[in-house]
């Protein structure tokens, strides 16, 4: 097994035993992205690699002197193109702000800065993270690892495809409708949507502020329990972030499944998904069972609004954030603009992409007067309506699985004509949001074609504790015999 | 036809909070453009914004003055529009659910009390400043200092009836939060401005006329004079016949008229929606207590004391609460053993005059409380007259010198010798023979020609009474 394949806690515990040194991890990883950036496009920018290697030098440097070190300290680890890194371009994989340079640093790669973490490039994404598939970035397209000819997933589809291929040990995302779970089933890798308000907004660049959230996307469980820890907690910065008390996410990934009680919804339809991703669930819940799991239907009858609910909500927001990209103070400016108006109406229209505009306008036309309360308001009290029912759902069982997705990684060009069933495939990831719980994307099998599937925990709020746990007991007692990757 | 003008206003003022609504730059004046900004107030992507708890204690405070309800769980709200001076392309402001409601003040007008009624005062954020003069005259700039600078916008209900009215509730206002030391009141400086709106109707009508909106009027006199004119134009429109058209006008302090800035048809939908960043703002109702038993006395309450402690009449009294830098100058006089009722004449009259003449603010005038204390001292104990005590106050104020340095200086003092001021009045019966004559043959208008001539002969320093009694005895009677 070469290294970059190895997951960061596995790779920590060699560096201690002197088996490995930090220069070699950040050798391989890059050596890697050499290899394979060029069929695969995960990187929007990728860090020079002298300045990789000389972060990883330093923390080897550290170990031989004996002091302690931090497990990600040093690790390549790729950022979402959505996160602020002072001094670096912070794109959204925007026309609108290809020359923006961030003047300030996130909380969360501040967070990582902190224990050392070693940046390797900052990822493709959908444009201001709209989109399954991350084929709505105005400058590539992002391939799936285990098929080139199919899409990593979306919007955090970079950061998926560089760890599943191996040009990161981790990655951040962020998820607004599914954008880390989605992406991490199609890529076969853990992707974690925490409660929201765990992880700090600040310096996250907006897409639905209700709803976004940022993430651990690793190679297993631990090292998403591992990143988690870093990132989460309360920042002054970001007035929805919470105070409750960080979990302690590696303690519960000791415990047994056995007497957990998990729910399956019964509202939710699944005749309608691929046959492979029904055969992968049924397998899936015949190992929970065979571990002491309690397999309890659960009903959530307001589920099946959720994609339309998201659909009123997630644009509402995105058009009022969105509307800074204006050509004024930073970002693209047209040059064929006379005066305000125009500079208004061509930097927008040359700046920003499709999908980006199409949802703008939903959510205009979803806030504006005399339709508000029939598209606004009615979905919040949708919305409010899912919130109560997950949270009656909670009393009952300690998680609820699901697929992530209702089919695996789809070709590309595949749904790019029709958005309607491109929204289709955050089905089972919207509701998650929705209702600000947390939810883990486990790789649970794979499909006859190679492709991987994984399955969808979700937990109560600030329940992370219980996820992490289920999820750690699945992945280490399950039998996966992935294929060959494409590359 | 008679008509009878229907008008309530918008104020706005500019809270004096060190840093600004959401984040924690400077909101101090006169810095270099865009000095006092950081990611929040320039919009940068993925800023976030930061409730000032200050802003939010200033805004229970003036809802707590004007007896408004406080709202425990109000909501910040985006208001949506383009605009350069605007970084986010939104206000954060509040909507539906305001940090006070329905509340009331009381103003009075030649003599009488009425109670206007307050809608809701709410929280938002100023915007920036367009700034049309660089190196590219083609060019505007922006200026970003003020943006997210906090504001209290106050809405009155329409119980406002006449341009008086509406002067007077401004300067109730403008008393108020300056009482509360929440907004420096500067209106020329726009820190505490005012848009009006202005209807007619038919007296006795029930039904409210279409209204416009006059923006920005920065002086009590700009709010009244536009609403005159306003209610002139109104009226001159609907007795030729024509219609009011909904729409915002602009008002030209200079030329004294207003001109339409854009109809209701062109106005914008702001597409008001929650704030996603803010959560509700909770008010502890033990803070609302604490902010009700800490505030300070308001000019009202003022007012009444000063007319029982002082035995004022509520006229001077209202006159000496009306600016609170005033009333405590006042009552810092008073404290130096001051008369009540003359200090109060000298305050309302001399010193008010000249301060309106010289355009100076009581904190900036030379003659400070114990230099007054000092001059009704010096009339108190018979060194000066009240005449010559006006000459020594101006001069007082020019050059800040202590009166009794200037009685000395320039040998003022009033000349109370009984056998002096007799030998003077001698003098003048013997120059003026032929009055003494007249006199005492029944003219006794005269007397005062006497009087004014010892004046004249004392340059004024003659002790008034004492030549008043000479003069009687002197002449004998009529
Ligand atoms: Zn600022």
């Amino acid at each position: 097994m070469k290294l970059y394949q190895k997951p960061i806690h596995t790779l920590h515990q060699q560096r201690l035993a002197k088996e490995v040194t930090t220069e070699e991890i950040a050798q391989s990883v890059l050596q890697r992205i050499t290899e394979t950036e060029q069929r695969l496009g995960s990187y929007l920018a990728v860090e020079q690699s002298e300045a990789v290697m000389e972060r990883a030098k330093a923390v080897d440097q550290q170990l031989q002197k004996g002091e302690e070190v931090n497990p990600l300290a040093g690790m390549p680890i790729a950022v979402k193109d959505i996160f602020n890194i002072k001094g670096q371009a912070t794109t959204c994989a925007s026309e609108m702000l290809k020359n923006f340079i961030a003047p300030y640093e996130s909380t969360v790669t501040q967070k990582l800065l902190a224990q050392g973490y070693n940046l390797v490039g900052k990822t493709n994404m959908d444009e201001f993270a709209m989109g399954s598939s991350t084929e709505h970035s105005a400058f590539q397209v992002t391939k799936n690892p285990w098929d080139l000819e199919r899409v990593p997933g979306g919007s955090s589809g970079g950061s998926a495809s560089a760890v599943a291929a191996g040009q990161a040990l981790a990655a951040l995302g962020t998820d607004t409708g599914g954008s880390i779970r989605q992406p991490a089933s199609f890529c076969g890798i853990v992707g974690v949507k925490p409660t929201y308000g765990r992880v700090s907004r600040w310096g996250i660049v907006a897409y639905a502020s209700s709803l976004d959230q940022a993430g651990p996307m690793t190679r297993d469980v631990e090292d998403a329990a591992l990143m988690l820890e870093a990132i989460m907690g309360h920042d002054k910065n970001d007035s929805t972030s919470l105070t409750a008390t960080p979990p302690d996410l590696m303690a519960s990934l000791r415990q047994e499944v056995k007497g957990m009680k998990i729910g399956v919804i019964q509202d939710l339809d699944l005749s309608a998904c691929d046959s492979e991703v029904q055969r992968v669930f049924a397998e899936n819940l015949e190992t929970l069972k065979q571990g002491g799991a309690e397999i309890c239907p659960v009903s959530l009858p307001n589920l099946q609004h959720a994609v339309a609910t998201y659909y009123v909500l997630a644009p509402s927001e995105a058009s009022s954030n969105l509307g800074r990209y204006d050509g004024i103070r930073y970002g693209y400016r047209s040059p064929e603009a006379k005066n305000l108006g125009e500079v208004y109406q061509l930097s927008r229209e040359a700046g920003l992409g499709r999908e980006v505009k199409l949802r703008i306008l939903l959510g205009t036309f979803a806030l504006s007067a005399g339709y508000y309360d029939a598209y606004y308001l009615k979905a919040q009290q949708v919305q409010n309506l899912i919130r109560a029912q997950f949270q009656k759902a909670f009393t009952q069982v300690d998680a609820i699985v699901s697929p992530v997705t209702p089919t695996p990684a789809f070709k590309l060009n595949a749904h790019l004509a029709d958005p309607l069933q491109m929204y289709l495939s955050d089905a089972f990831t919207i509701p998650g949001n929705l209702a600000g719980i947390p939810g883990i994307s486990v790789p649970a099998g794979f499909t006859q074609e190679g492709l991987p599937v994984g399955l969808q925990i979700l937990g109560g709020l600030l329940q992370e504790e219980k996820i992490f746990r289920l999820a750690h007991w699945f992945e280490q007692n399950q039998t996966l015999s992935p294929p060959p990757l494409a590359l | 036809m008679k008509y009878e003008p229907v008008i309530g206003l918008e104020v706005h003022a500019q809270l004096s909070t060190a840093s600004k609504m959401f984040c924690s730059c400077s909101t101090s004046f006169g810095a270099a453009p865009n000095q006092h900004t950081c990611p929040v107030c320039l919009g940068l992507p993925g800023a976030l914004p930061n409730v000032n708890e200050k802003a939010v204690q200033y805004a229970i405070m003036l809802g707590l003055a004007t007896n408004c309800e406080i709202i425990l769980d109000s909501q910040f709200a985006r208001k949506n529009y383009f605009y350069p001076d605007l970084p986010k392309a939104y206000q954060i402001s509040q909507f539906d659910r305001p940090i006070c409601e329905k509340g009331w003040i009381d103003i009075e007008v030649k003599g009488k009390t009425k109670r206007i009624g307050i809608t809701r005062i709410h929280m938002e954020e100023d915007a920036g400043k367009l700034v049309h003069e660089g190196e590219d005259p083609n060019a505007s700039y922006v200026d970003l200092n003020r943006a997210g600078t906090p504001l209290l916008e106050i809405v009155s209900e329409p119980d406002i009836r006449t341009s008086e009215e509406a002067k007077a509730y401004m300067e109730k206002i403008h008393s108020f939060v300056t009482y509360l030391g929440i907004c420096n009141g500067d209106m020329e400086k726009g820190n505490l401005r005012c848009d009006a709106n202005v209807s007619i109707r038919p007296v006795g009508e029930e039904k409210f006329g279409t209204r416009t909106e006059s923006k920005n009027l920065n002086s009590f006199r700009n709010v009244a004079q536009s609403i005159d004119a306003e209610i002139a134009r109104q009226t001159d429109v609907l007795l030729d016949g024509g219609k009011i058209v909904q729409e915002t006008r602009l008002w030209d302090a200079n030329q004294r008229t207003s001109r339409s800035l854009r109809v209701k048809e062109d106005s914008q939908d702001y597409r008001y929606f929650p704030c996603p960043d803010l959560p509700v703002v909770l008010i502890d109702p033990e803070q609302v207590n604490k902010a009700r038993e800490t505030l300070p006395e308001l000019p009202d309450q003022k007012r009444d004391r000063f007319t029982q402690q002082y035995a004022l009449s509520p006229y001077d009294a209202a006159v000496l609460v009306a600016d609170q830098a005033i009333a405590t100058y006042y009552e810092e006089v008073i404290a130096l053993g001051a008369d009540a009722k003359k200090t109060a004449n000298w305050v309302t009259v001399e010193l008010a005059r000249l301060l309106n003449e010289n355009k100076q603010t009581i904190r900036e005038c030379k003659i400070r409380p114990p230099n007054l204390a000092a001059l009704l001292a010096l009339i108190a104990d018979g060194t000066i007259s009240g005449k010559i005590a006006k000459t020594v106050f101006e001069e007082a104020f020019t050059t800040g010198k202590e009166p009794g340095q200037i009685v000395e200086e320039k040998g003022l003092r009033q000349e109370s010798d009984q056998g002096a001021l007799e030998k003077i009045c001698l003098e003048i019966l013997q120059e003026n023979q032929a009055q003494v004559a007249a006199y005492q043959g029944g003219k006794d208008k005269l007397f005062g020609f006497f009087v004014g001539q010892v004046m004249k002969k004392t340059s004024g320093k003659a002790n008034p009474k004492l030549a008043n009694e000479l003069m009687k005895k002197l002449l004998g009677p009529a």
